[in-house]
């Protein structure tokens, strides 16, 4: 088995115990963080390792998330095949924004996906018939089974989200092992290069847009199936700032730096609006001070310092 | 009332959206022409000079046009000197990296927005116009051959004034870019950095000076603003966003092309949002707006990428 492997079940397994040891408010909150973090792998995925920096994936967390949300709510499927749907809406809307966004490069591809996510908000907003816009719907807890499993049960839902992460992340560990992955990381390296070689670089990158955008997508139907509330703030620029703001503090191309960053970023937050109601103040001095002088992340500084062979 | 008058009113309207969207979208085309820096803070340079002059017509407590005329001259150099320190500070330091500087003007929007909520708070609140006249318009009746006044269609003094004030300073900017030394270098710079201080230009100092102009700018549309919307801490997201409609269609760093463009945004998005759903509008001028980015990315007036 190697280091690498080794470190990723260790990681599930101290996770798993964490379950049972947490208090309950702690226990809530990290199964949250468990969520946000696999939304935070999938933006990994395109920006750590394809070094494409989107600003739109709210809209790929708002697919899975409204996806899952009004088949349930409004087509009276059951969580599975909910699931399913925000999944195949995620995957969809990526596609369609893949095929679009990577027409541009750099500047230009952030600048789309934010239009496209902006788009994608006030659609949300506008078709407040069904999605009831800001104040969004609740999904009610007799729903919210899977196989005769309550998902609103404290320690049901803390596993459930565990297992939603560790999907995420032994996924992407794997995909960064095979042929496929490292011409993503080289087409993050030297695009021109990775042409030369002789690799579809539209290809790549379109495939991984689209993990990305299901990935994160599968966060979004996760976070409405196990915390019940579907509303439009989710699809707002500010989760696309999220992810970004999570990767960057964990560490952009490394494999739990998204946990990382979402573990921290989200303790600070809950901590700073205990204080003020400008708790977002702490995410902009964070954003500001990785840029200026962390700009590989803890996990990447990690890397850099002590464990070279950190995946 | 009739649509012909109705047609008037909406055009009054979207003319001063489009006056204020133009100085405010100019300020960012400016910062991205010479420093290729895409400022997602700009919206709230646009919010602090709002704020301010809320501050400053309070604190004088004169008449509202002493006020009016402190935070004329007060709000923009708040925002431009805080825009130089943020420059100075922060940006010069990543090397104007594009994407580094777009994740730390993120940042900044944040620090700038949040500090905006724990100071002013979260109201809303008006300033009073320095003069505000009710000017009734005539319509011409077709069908009895004379000039009439339709109950509804007026516009306020202190609107036309915001579409002459916006113009007034769009000529001043274009005479201090095309008559100035200071223009000269700031042109050089967009034209060739390297070369530019191969000339002896302090391009640092350029660079400074931009970012500084364009948040001036900025604050000085929404002191203009101000009287008629009222100020609030989240009011730069519209305006940042409508910039960055305005300036991608116009052609990324185009000045011309920025100025057409919001007056073709200003008044469609006036007329549109009188007629139609105004989350319908933006939905489409959204959508529209990554496509041209997608399949003409140099705008109406930007230059073909070589």
């Amino acid at each position: 088995m190697s280091r690498s492997l080794l470190l990723h079940l260790g990681l599930l397994a101290l996770l798993l115990a964490l379950g049972f040891l947490l208090p309950a408010y702690h226990q809530g909150n990290v199964a949250r963080v468990l969520v946000l973090a696999t939304y935070a792998i999938g933006y990994n995925v395109l920006f750590g390792y394809t070094g494409l920096l989107s600003l739109g994936h709210a809209m790929f967390f708002g697919a899975g998330m409204y996806g899952l949300g009004l088949t349930m709510q409004y087509g009276g499927l059951s969580p599975v095949p909910a699931f399913a749907a925000g999944l195949i809406a995620a995957a969809a809307l990526s596609a369609l924004v893949a095929v679009l966004a990577l027409r541009t490069i750099g500047v230009a591809f952030m600048i789309v996906t934010l239009m496209f996510a902006q788009a994608a908000f006030l659609a949300v907003l506008y078709f407040g018939t069904w999605t009831r816009g800001d104040e969004g719907f609740v999904l009610q807890q007799a729903t919210r089974q899977i196989a005769g499993l309550d998902l609103t049960h404290p320690t049901t839902r803390y596993i459930a989200a565990l297992i939603l992460f560790g999907t995420a992340l032994l996924i992407t560990a794997r995909m960064m092992q095979v042929p496929f992955g490292r011409v993503l990381i080289g087409v993050r390296e030297n695009e021109e290069r990775t042409t030369m070689l002789g690799y579809d670089v539209f290809r790549h990158k379109f495939i991984a847009v689209v993990i990305s955008g299901t990935i994160s997508g599968a966060a979004g139907a996760g976070y409405a199936l196990l915390f019940g509330y579907v509303g439009a703030t989710f699809v707002s620029v500010q989760y696309s700032i999220f992810p970004l703001l999570w990767v960057l503090l964990g560490g952009a191309g490394t494999t739990i730096g998204p946990l990382v960053g979402a573990l921290f970023m989200f303790y600070l937050i809950d901590y700073a609006s205990g204080l003020t109601n400008a708790y977002m103040l702490i995410a902009g001095v964070v954003l500001v001070l990785l840029t200026l002088f962390a700009r590989a992340g803890i996990m990447g500084e990690v890397r850099k310092r002590w464990v070279p062979w950190l995946p | 009332m009739e649509f012909g008058p109705h047609l008037l009113l909406a055009t009054l309207e979207g003319a001063v959206t489009a006056a204020v969207l133009a100085l405010t979208a100019l300020g960012l085309s400016l910062v991205f022409g010479v420093m290729r820096v895409v400022n997602v803070a700009h919206g709230e340079f646009f919010m602090i000079g709002a704020v301010v002059a809320w501050f400053v017509s309070t604190s004088l407590g004169a008449h509202p046009a002493i006020g009016f005329v402190g935070a004329l001259l007060v709000a923009p150099i708040c925002a431009a000197v805080l825009a130089i320190a943020a420059d100075r500070l922060v940006l010069r330091r990543l090397q104007y990296d594009p994407e580094a500087t777009i994740v730390a003007t993120i940042g900044m929007l944040y620090i700038i927005q949040q500090a905006t909520l724990m100071t002013y708070g979260p109201e809303a609140r008006p300033v009073e116009p320095p003069f505000n006249h009710r000017i009734a318009l005539p319509w011409y009746d077709f069908a009895k051959a004379e000039w009439f006044y339709p109950w509804g269609l007026s516009v306020t003094s202190y609107k036309l004034f915001v579409i002459a004030a916006a113009a007034a300073l769009l000529l001043a900017f274009w005479i201090l870019m095309s008559r100035t030394k200071l223009g000269l270098t700031m042109r050089a710079t967009q034209l060739d950095r390297e070369t530019a201080l191969a000339f002896g230009i302090p391009v640092g100092r350029v660079y400074s000076v931009v970012f500084g102009l364009g948040a001036g700018l900025a604050a000085l549309a929404g002191v203009l603003i101000v009287p008629i919307q009222q100020a609030h801490y989240l009011m730069g997201t519209e305006p940042l966003l409508l910039s960055f409609i305005v300036v991608i269609i116009g052609g990324l760093g185009s000045i011309r092309g920025t100025l057409v463009a919001a007056l073709l945004i200003g008044l469609s998005d006036g007329i549109i949002s009188v007629f139609f759903s105004p989350t319908l509008a933006k939905i489409l001028a959204t959508l529209l707006v990554a496509l041209v980015l997608v399949f003409r990315p140099q705008g109406l007036y930007g230059k073909k990428p070589a």
